[in-house]
């Protein structure tokens, strides 16, 4: 029984400074490393996936050495995964812990759903207010006007 | 608004529109008056409009600006592939204030950050045409002697009517109640909508309109167009509930007008021109006014006029 508990907690090694991202739900784990654009940086990365979670039953984690996100930057996961938690490290020592938040504007990540958006003809950065409502949240294009529904989001 | 580029109807407010409408009503009575005539106006129309083009042209050559620009893409840079901002860049050294019309919604918008003069809007794809709301707002209040508290009646495609949407908003800002007549098919995007909920004003939903004439001070009449049906035969079937005739006038309030954005097919017949309610000519007329005070607010120069 001891022998197997030890087990889990070895799953995923501590760092000594970085960042961790904990408690993404495991289907959003890639586009995580996807929005953050960990595919192109020569840090060290762990990802773990479909680990067990007390608070969603399975979970992912992504955990980057000696690399801190801006909030604005990180706050983009919010979108694909609101139920993330960012923790900063330095020295093996949690500084810095907290839920990810929908930022209030989204900046050249999310494509605009409209085809005659000027920003799928030329090469311009999208840029969205986030509003969210009852029936859930959405971006609203700043050029075209138009509403992308949460469900309609697709990265660039 | 000195020195403000005028995109979408949201950039401005309603102590804005007034000083707009204001300065058109001293234009209305005097029209030529050569207060721009150290201006550059350039109108680039990346899609003919002939009727908005010849409207802003008008407009600054009566007030003594010079005109450069374009009425068609297909004979300018951008049919060799240059980009938005690159004819943006260069226009802008040529003039002092830029007139666009462009196929792609929010290009005026980004036309805007890049360019160092002002851009006015004159239609971007389906999405903002916010010299046409503020004419018809001219007209509204010219010929009611208000703003506040109309009763106004769209009729036709109200969902993709863009012409229709602005209005609307635009008037969450008044007391204003809305009467809006369309087939199912063509219903006020609920997005329009929530701006009448949000400003607490009243809004009612018919699919005929003889019985809301005589409540309305406005008939705002558009066109319903083939191409939004997906059954022909739907189409057949409603078109000619939208058709206004004069003889559907003869219970209509004394003060009301009838407005319609032009161009016109058949959703008016012709006999109502000569009915002294229907109003679209000046309507158009109006925008001249209108487009006039927003080149003379935008450029600096309203101490010029004389009213």
């Amino acid at each position: 029984m001891a022998k197997q508990e030890k087990r889990t907690e070895l799953k995923v090694t501590a760092i000594e400074n970085g960042t961790v991202i904990d408690h993404i739900p495991p289907q959003s784990v890639f586009q995580v490393i996807n929005i953050l654009g960990l595919s192109r940086v020569k840090n060290q990365i762990m990802v773990g996936t479909n680990l067990d979670s007390q608070k969603l039953g399975k979970k992912g984690i992504i955990k980057v050495s000696k690399k801190y996100f801006e909030s604005e930057e990180i706050n983009k996961i919010a979108l694909v995964a609101p139920s993330a938690t960012l923790i900063v490290i330095k020295d093996f020592t949690v500084v810095y812990k907290a839920k990810v938040e929908i930022p209030q504007h989204i900046t050249k990540i999310v494509k605009c759903i409209n085809p005659n958006c000027i920003t799928n003809h030329e090469d311009i950065p999208t840029n969205f207010t986030v509003i969210e409502r009852e029936d859930g949240l959405r971006l609203h294009c700043n050029y075209c006007e138009k509403y992308t529904k949460k469900e309609n989001i697709h990265f660039v | 608004m000195k020195n403000k580029s005028l995109i979408s109807i949201h950039d401005i407010t309603r102590e804005q529109y007034d000083e707009v409408l204001d300065l058109a009503e001293k234009f209305e009575k005097n029209p030529k008056q050569d207060v721009l005539n150290k201006w550059v106006v350039a109108t680039l129309f990346f899609e003919p409009s002939t009727r908005t083009r010849l409207s802003f042209e008008s407009a600054a050559n009566q007030l003594g600006a010079r005109v450069i620009g374009f009425a068609d893409a297909s004979t300018s840079s951008v049919k060799k592939g240059e980009t938005l901002k690159d004819t943006i860049l260069t226009v802008s050294n040529y003039s002092d204030i830029i007139v666009m019309r462009h196929p792609k919604e929010g290009s005026a918008r980004y036309a805007s950050e890049v360019s160092p003069v002002p851009v006015i809007n004159a239609g971007d794809g389906a999405n903002q045409h916010p010299t046409q709301c503020l004419l018809d707002l001219y007209s509204i209040r010219k010929t009611q002697k208000k703003l506040d508290g109309i009763n106004i009646a769209f009729v036709g495609d109200l969902k993709y009517g863009r012409t229709v949407h602005s209005l609307v908003q635009a008037l969450t800002n008044y007391k204003t109640t809305f009467h809006l007549i369309s087939p199912e098919e063509l219903k006020l995007p609920s997005s329009v909508k929530q701006y009448i909920k949000d400003a607490n004003l009243e809004y009612h939903q018919y699919t005929e309109m003889d019985e809301v004439i005589p409540k309305v001070d406005i008939l705002y009449m558009t066109r319903i167009q083939q191409e939004r049906f997906a059954d022909p035969l739907e189409y057949e079937r409603v078109k000619g509930a939208y058709i206004l005739r004069d003889s559907m006038l003869a219970e209509a309030k004394k003060n009301l007008r009838v407005l319609h954005p032009l161009p016109r097919v058949n959703e008016i017949t012709e006999d109502v021109d000569d009915n002294p309610k229907a109003y679209y000519f000046q309507q158009a007329q109006n925008g001249v006014y209108v487009r006039q005070a927003l080149l003379t607010l935008i450029l600096g120069e309203e101490k010029k006029v004389k009213s």
